[in-house]
């Protein structure tokens, strides 16, 4: 199966600390991933890397068929591209009705003026309700975003995330702070989506990464530690010495 | 499920005033009061109110546009842009050049037009000339003034003087991600280094002496002031009313949506993959082009502009006036600048009787720029919505928000869902 993303050899550093260190990554295009690694393995610079908000030092970033390479495009273009990125903290546009927030998102021109003369048919409408109903806000269209509890901002930004029929998904935490029914949906959502395209989450907690049950990359030091199922990396020394041991 | 898609097409699909009755209750009052100072006024009507005061009145009609264009990128995009009055002082410079030279035209053919033969054309501009640059010393027009002959061409400066500048220092600005404090301070700087330039005698728009006798229209000399006043104001009215109009629809719909986004949060919007700097970009030279527009209109009326008018502390007026309305919401700006500006020329005016506390004299002239400090202050700590804010207070004491909350005053009756079931 070709690579959707190859990452190779990519180092980031920033005054002189190492965030990435030669680090290389492939990714299937209907594949779900986690990640995990101890705070500042590079989990969080990785997403940046790969969504344009930082710049590498050095290495390739590719993507798609035929492969092109990411390095020094925008990151708007990048999300055009094709790669979505959900925040670690929930971050919906508060002052806006969850339908605004959703129609915002849904795949369309970017551009100024095709955005000013834009309106929503039938078809788009159609859409929302669709995406509503999949992530339990179908009665919450018209409310605003801020008034919608911590565990359902998360999801109508992943809502917001599926609307932009991205290729790849990189999900930052989704699980944080929510209640155990909470993360089961979650963990729905996100199953629900790697059918039909690459997911990437980066996660902390174990038995969310458990429940995913899907191939796990370890990061440590900016680098690839160990890769393989859950249980594999899990009795892996050197995870268990710089991860699990703590 | 079914009906929530049945309904929520037809709710956006109801005609746009119907969507945004704030337009047409705006559209309703500003007819009301352009009407009504018409019928007082000394040109048109029974002669309650001064020519100087319908002149005060178009005026601030233009300082709401200004307002409003300052709340387009201020109250929506989250650009806070402290040089807003350099395009509309730049508005008046390229109307007034025009008024200026045809009127000196007109007058100085009249006078050649004695002599024994007829002026040849280089005479003519010669005379024109001196008549303009006599002040700063020259005899020959400035290159800059070399479509001031044509009304068509210097009203299509009124717009791309302002568009273009916005255009290349927002082009600047918003590609480096210049954003928040940082930007205002260059904004700031756009307009001091402007004002600073046309100080100089050389800067071929007569320096500190600006461009006067900017009220009398040429060619329009049978027209008395009392009736041009009526007309400018009727003019600004509907400049006033169209901006309204086209700021409404740009800040409604998923444009408004984007713009509000990036306000809130720009990092978000990018991933998003909007490009943020063309939606910057776009409105802030938009809002340029009103403000250009508003000055045109403005500096007729009030007869005169010299490059003080585009001191930083004129726009950083302007913010106030939009924070003290109420940023955010296109009347709320309207509202600020009008009121504000109404006040500031009650204030100034000496009308304002003086307060006596002890030894302390209040003389309002003096004392009104504190008021307006302190008045901005206390609007920024404890209401910062702003007078628009009181529009809230009624809607939400006429028709409460209820929702999630119990249907009826004992404690376990419906609840809002139940009720609808």
């Amino acid at each position: 199966m070709s690579a959707l993303l190859e990452v190779s050899g990519v180092s980031v550093s920033f005054d002189g600390f190492k965030a990435l260190n030669n680090l290389s990554f492939n990714i299937g295009s209907q594949e779900l991933r986690a990640v995990i690694g101890p705070n500042g393995a590079g989990k969080t610079t990785f997403m940046d890397v790969v969504t344009g908000k930082a710049r590498p030092d050095e290495g390739r970033i590719s993507w798609g068929e035929p492969p092109v390479s990411l390095l020094g495009t925008s990151e708007s273009k990048i999300a055009v591209a094709g790669i979505g990125r959900k925040f670690q903290r929930p971050t919906v546009f508060e002052d806006q009705s969850v339908a605004d927030n959703l129609v915002m998102a849904l795949k369309k021109p970017r551009a100024p003026w095709a955005v000013l003369f834009f309106k929503p048919g039938r078809a788009d409408w159609d859409r929302v309700a669709e995406l509503a109903e999949e992530i339990g806000l179908a009665d919450a269209l018209e409310r605003k975003s801020g008034e919608l509890s911590h565990g359902q901002k998360q999801w109508l930004e992943i809502g917001m995330l599926l609307a932009q029929e991205p290729r790849l998904l990189l999900v930052d935490e989704p699980a944080a702070g929510m209640t155990a029914a909470e993360r089961e949906k979650t963990t729905e959502l996100l199953t629900e989506a790697a059918k039909t395209r690459a997911v990437v989450v980066v996660e902390h907690d174990m038995e969310f990464v458990r429940r995913l049950n899907c191939k796990v990359t370890v990061l440590h030091e900016g680098s690839v530690l160990a890769e393989g199922s859950i249980d594999h990396v899990t009795k892996n020394d050197r995870v268990i010495e710089v991860y699990l041991g703590r | 499920m079914a009906d929530m898609t049945a309904t929520l097409p037809g709710q956006r699909r109801r005609p746009f005033v119907m969507r945004y009755p704030s337009v047409l209750v705006f559209l309703i009052c500003l007819s009301l009061f352009s009407v009504g100072a018409t019928i007082l006024s000394e040109g048109f009507g029974i002669g309650i109110i001064s020519t100087s005061f319908i002149k005060t009145l178009g005026k601030t009609l233009c300082l709401c546009l200004v307002a409003l264009a300052m709340d387009l990128v201020w109250g929506y995009c989250g650009i806070l842009s402290l040089g807003h009055m350099a395009f509309f002082g730049l508005g008046g410079y390229a109307i007034g050049m025009w008024l200026m030279y045809e009127r000196t035209r007109l007058i100085v053919a009249e006078n050649l037009a004695l002599g024994p033969l007829p002026p040849t054309p280089q005479e003519l501009s010669d005379g024109i000339a001196t008549q303009i640059f006599g002040v700063v010393g020259a005899s020959e027009f400035p290159p800059i003034w070399a479509f001031a002959h044509s009304l068509p061409l210097q009203l299509l400066a009124v717009v791309l003087v302002p568009g273009l500048l916005a255009l290349v220092f927002g082009w600047l600005a918003f590609r480096s991600r210049v954003t928040g404090v940082y930007l205002s301070i260059l904004t700031q700087a756009m307009t001091l280094a402007l004002s600073l330039y046309l100080f100089q005698n050389d800067s071929g728009l007569r320096g500190n002496n600006g461009l006067s006798g900017l009220q009398n229209l040429p060619g329009l000399d049978d027209v008395g002031q009392d009736a041009l006043s009526v007309y400018f104001l009727w003019a600004s009215a509907f400049a006033l009313g169209g901006g309204y109009v086209l700021a409404t629809w740009i800040v409604s719909g998923k444009f408004g949506s984007v713009l509000r986004g990036i306000r809130d949060d720009e990092a978000r919007v990018r991933f998003l993959g909007y490009p943020v700097e063309g939606f910057k970009l776009f409105v802030f030279s938009l809002s340029a082009v009103i403000a250009g527009i508003a000055g045109a209109l403005y500096y007729p009326q009030a007869g005169i502009i010299n490059p003080a008018e585009l001191a930083p502390i004129a726009s950083i007026y302007l913010a106030v006036w939009v924070a003290i309305g109420g940023r955010g919401r296109l009347y709320g700006a309207v509202i600020g600048a009008a009121f504000v500006s109404l006040l500031s020329t009650w204030f100034t005016g000496g009308q304002a009787p003086d307060v006596v506390i002890g030894p302390l004299r209040i003389q309002w002239v003096d004392w009104w720029t504190v008021l307006l400090g302190l008045s901005f202050v206390g609007v920024t700590l404890f209401a910062p919505k702003g007078i628009s804010g009181i529009v809230d207070w009624i809607a939400e004491r006429r028709a409460p928000d209820r929702h999630g909350k119990d249907l009826g005053p004992a404690p376990g009756s419906l609840r809002e869902q139940e009720g609808q079931e």
